[in-house]
């Protein structure tokens, strides 16, 4: 869905590059193939390398005269949490250091969805996941969500975005940016996924939008380095709208369904001080 | 200024000075001892602007040979280098890349795999490769590694191959010695290499395609025989290429280089460098009226079977020198390679294995004539004491 929402945003050629997971495998099924446009799978961890490659090819034969000078492709790596935040996270600091003119379309369902719902350093503190499951000893994964934009801003690159598909005029407006700027810029989509978080499909866009209303995946930009609140999230930090309690959110997903006991409270209480901490810290962020 | 003829080069340097005059489109690389002299050649060629290529000074080599599919597939020539660990952490890109047939060429300065931790020469990380869908060429000096950059580029994409190349040199023995490299004029490289013709390019976005789908059982296999099929041409290929090659340097290139073959009772296969202190050793032993000979294998992958098993015809005993071991095995790789290509031949000679400079041990003119000395007595006697044995290493 967010895909699709992407590659129409932009009016530019794109040639796109996918790690392995979920997405590289239901859209390229031999000898099926979704994607109208050119396409290359390499490994898991390395789709912002692999893109660095073709990008850079690309000025290697613009500068020989072998492609014309006034033709613009834009270049779209695409990652699930899987291959981004963990086994992908060094190809894409790279990518990203180097300044590589492309778009890193990190899709976010929060664990190692197409092996089978294991953990990842997406994984919401809480959740159950079957390398984190929830058990006598254990509840669900032990440890925040690292925050992957963060480290990503942290590379000072012209613009980098969070959003979800449920908002799909955010998505579309934020990756035609994303694609049309010049030098390395991110996006950072929560992409829900009924199956893994144990919810009904026909939920994921009321799933969406209670990530962003509780705050928990706020909308923002960050512009050359200036933080820009978007939509609903602006409006939560202008109070003209309602922050929902995190637990909203949980009830929602059978993979949180073990935090609701006496023994497991407390976790829902510090995945709550921790969300409301997060947000403060981004608000201020906004106001400089 | 006039083209130089002929200049004092190590190996890293000679094969940066091949990579200057073939001026590929794209090089990903990151440094590693002893291939960083390679690259720091090549880097400074790129600052100075004597090539148009782009550098993609990579964080990891991973991330290189990742960048380097992504930049071939794109449609361009693109060329790398790397030693050991490098080869190593590239592991799972090289049969990606040979699956996808990339017609990348590597120079790899061959450097012992850890553990422990050895900077020096054997073949460990190369032979690790073997089954990678990768050529091999193994060049015994700086003027062999300059002269096989260039024909693997032609190699690697000649229309009936399209597989990628790696070209082999000892480190520091032939990497960082420094010897007379003659050269090739920059037009006659530039003729010889000609212009790279791309096959399905990403970057011709009127035809998209699809690369490395999700190939499940019902296709794989077919798939996977393609890629069979064309490692089936390779060796004419070569073939073709090094002759070609010999004509345009004035320097004979095949897949082997037999030394003294015609009339010799026993003889060593060995790969690069040690090849030169063989022959060196068996000149002399035949100086004195010794049948010793050598056959030096330069083209390990595709293996030469044949050319080899007609050199080896009418031998008595063969020793083969192996820079690396086959833990567990049966002897060492090339060993086993040499053994088997000669089970069906009739007259088949004795074979044993010398596995020798690991983690780049020195091995000198001594310890080859013990070699030639166990092969007189393995051909005289007609028996074998030991199927393998460790040269150089203290007992």
């Amino acid at each position: 869905m967010a895909v699709r929402q992407i590659l129409l945003s932009t009016e530019l050629p794109v040639v796109a590059c996918c790690a392995t997971g979920c997405l590289e495998v239901a859209t390229t099924i031999y000898p099926f193939s979704a994607w109208e446009i050119p396409f290359i799978h390499n490994a898991f961890e390395n789709s912002a390398a692999t893109i660095s490659g073709i990008e850079t090819m690309y000025r290697a034969l613009k500068k020989r005269g072998k492609i014309p000078a006034d033709r613009r492709i834009g270049f779209i790596a695409f990652g699930g949490d899987g291959g981004t935040y963990d086994i992908g996270l060094q190809a894409l600091s790279g990518a990203l250091e180097r300044g590589h003119t492309f778009t890193y379309v990190c899709y976010d369902n929060e664990a190692y969805m197409n092996t089978g719902i294991q953990r990842s350093s997406a994984t919401p503190v809480g959740a159950h996941t079957t390398t984190s499951p929830c058990g006598e000893l254990e509840p669900g994964k032990r440890g925040y969500k690292k925050n992957l934009t963060q480290i990503v801003v942290a590379h000072d690159i012209p613009y980098a975005a969070q959003s979800t598909p449920a908002y799909y005029m955010d998505l579309i407006n934020k990756a035609n940016k994303a694609i049309e700027t010049e030098g390395p810029t991110f996006l950072n989509i929560l992409a829900p996924c009924p199956r893994g978080w144990r919810a009904d499909t026909t939920q994921w866009v009321e799933l969406g939008k209670t990530a962003v209303e509780t705050c928990l995946w706020p909308l923002y930009e960050v512009i050359e380095g200036k933080y820009v609140l978007n939509g609903v999230t602006q409006r939560i930090a202008e109070g003209k709208a309602e922050k929902r309690p995190l637990e909203e959110w949980l009830r929602m997903q059978g993979r949180f369904r073990h935090l609701f006991t006496e023994k497991n409270k407390p976790v829902i209480q510090s995945a709550q001080a921790k969300l409301d901490k997060d947000w403060e810290r981004l608000k201020a962020m906004a106001s400089l | 200024m006039e083209m130089p003829k002929t200049l004092p080069l190590n190996g890293d340097d000679a094969a940066a000075f091949a990579m200057k005059q073939i001026d590929p489109d794209v090089v990903a690389a990151y440094p590693i001892t002893p291939q960083t002299e390679l690259m720091q050649s090549f880097s400074q060629f790129v600052a100075d602007g004597e090539v148009q290529t782009e550098l993609i000074v990579a964080e990891s080599e991973h991330s290189a040979l990742s960048a380097c599919v992504g930049a071939c597939a794109a449609g361009g020539r693109v060329m790398t280098a790397t030693s050991s660990q490098g080869l190593a952490y590239m592991w799972e890109i090289l049969y990606i890349a040979a699956g996808y047939r990339l017609p990348i060429v590597m120079n790899v300065i061959n450097r012992t795999l850890s553990g422990p931790i050895n900077i020096h020469c054997d073949h460990s990380d190369t032979m690790g490769a073997r089954d990678s869908g990768w050529l091999q060429l193994y060049g015994e000096n700086p003027q062999e590694a300059y002269d096989n950059t260039i024909q693997a580029v032609r190699i690697a994409e000649h229309k009936d191959l399209r597989l990628p190349v790696m070209c082999c040199m000892d480190g520091f023995i032939t990497s960082h010695a420094v010897e007379r490299v003659d050269l090739l004029d920059d037009s006659v490289v530039k003729d010889f290499v000609g212009e790279f013709a791309p096959t399905h390019p990403l970057l011709d976005i009127e035809h998209p395609v699809t690369y490395g789908p999700l190939d499940l059982y019902d296709y794989f296999f077919e798939h996977k025989m393609q890629e069979i099929d064309a490692m089936s041409h390779a060796e004419r290929v070569v073939r073709e290429v090094s002759s070609k090659y010999s004509k345009v340097a004035g320097r004979p290139y095949g897949l082997l280089e037999p030394y003294g073959m015609e009339d010799a009772e026993t003889a060593i296969v060995v790969l690069s460098s040690t090849a030169g202190t063989t022959r060196v050793t068996a000149k002399e032993m035949r100086q004195a009226g010794r049948k010793v000979g050598m056959v030096k294998i330069r083209c390990f992958r595709p293996f030469p079977r044949d050319d080899l098993v007609k050199l080896l015809d009418g031998v008595k005993a063969v020793a083969v020198l192996d820079r690396s071991d086959g833990l567990g095995a049966y002897g060492a790789p090339v060993f086993n390679e040499v053994r088997n290509a000669l089970y069906d031949h009739d007259r088949r000679p004795e074979v044993v294995n010398y596995v020798y400079g690991l983690g780049g041990r020195d091995i000198g003119q001594a310890d080859i004539a013990s070699v030639y000395a166990d092969l007189a007595d393995i051909a005289s006697t007609g028996k074998v004491r030991q199927r393998v044995r460790y040269l150089g290493v203290r007992e």
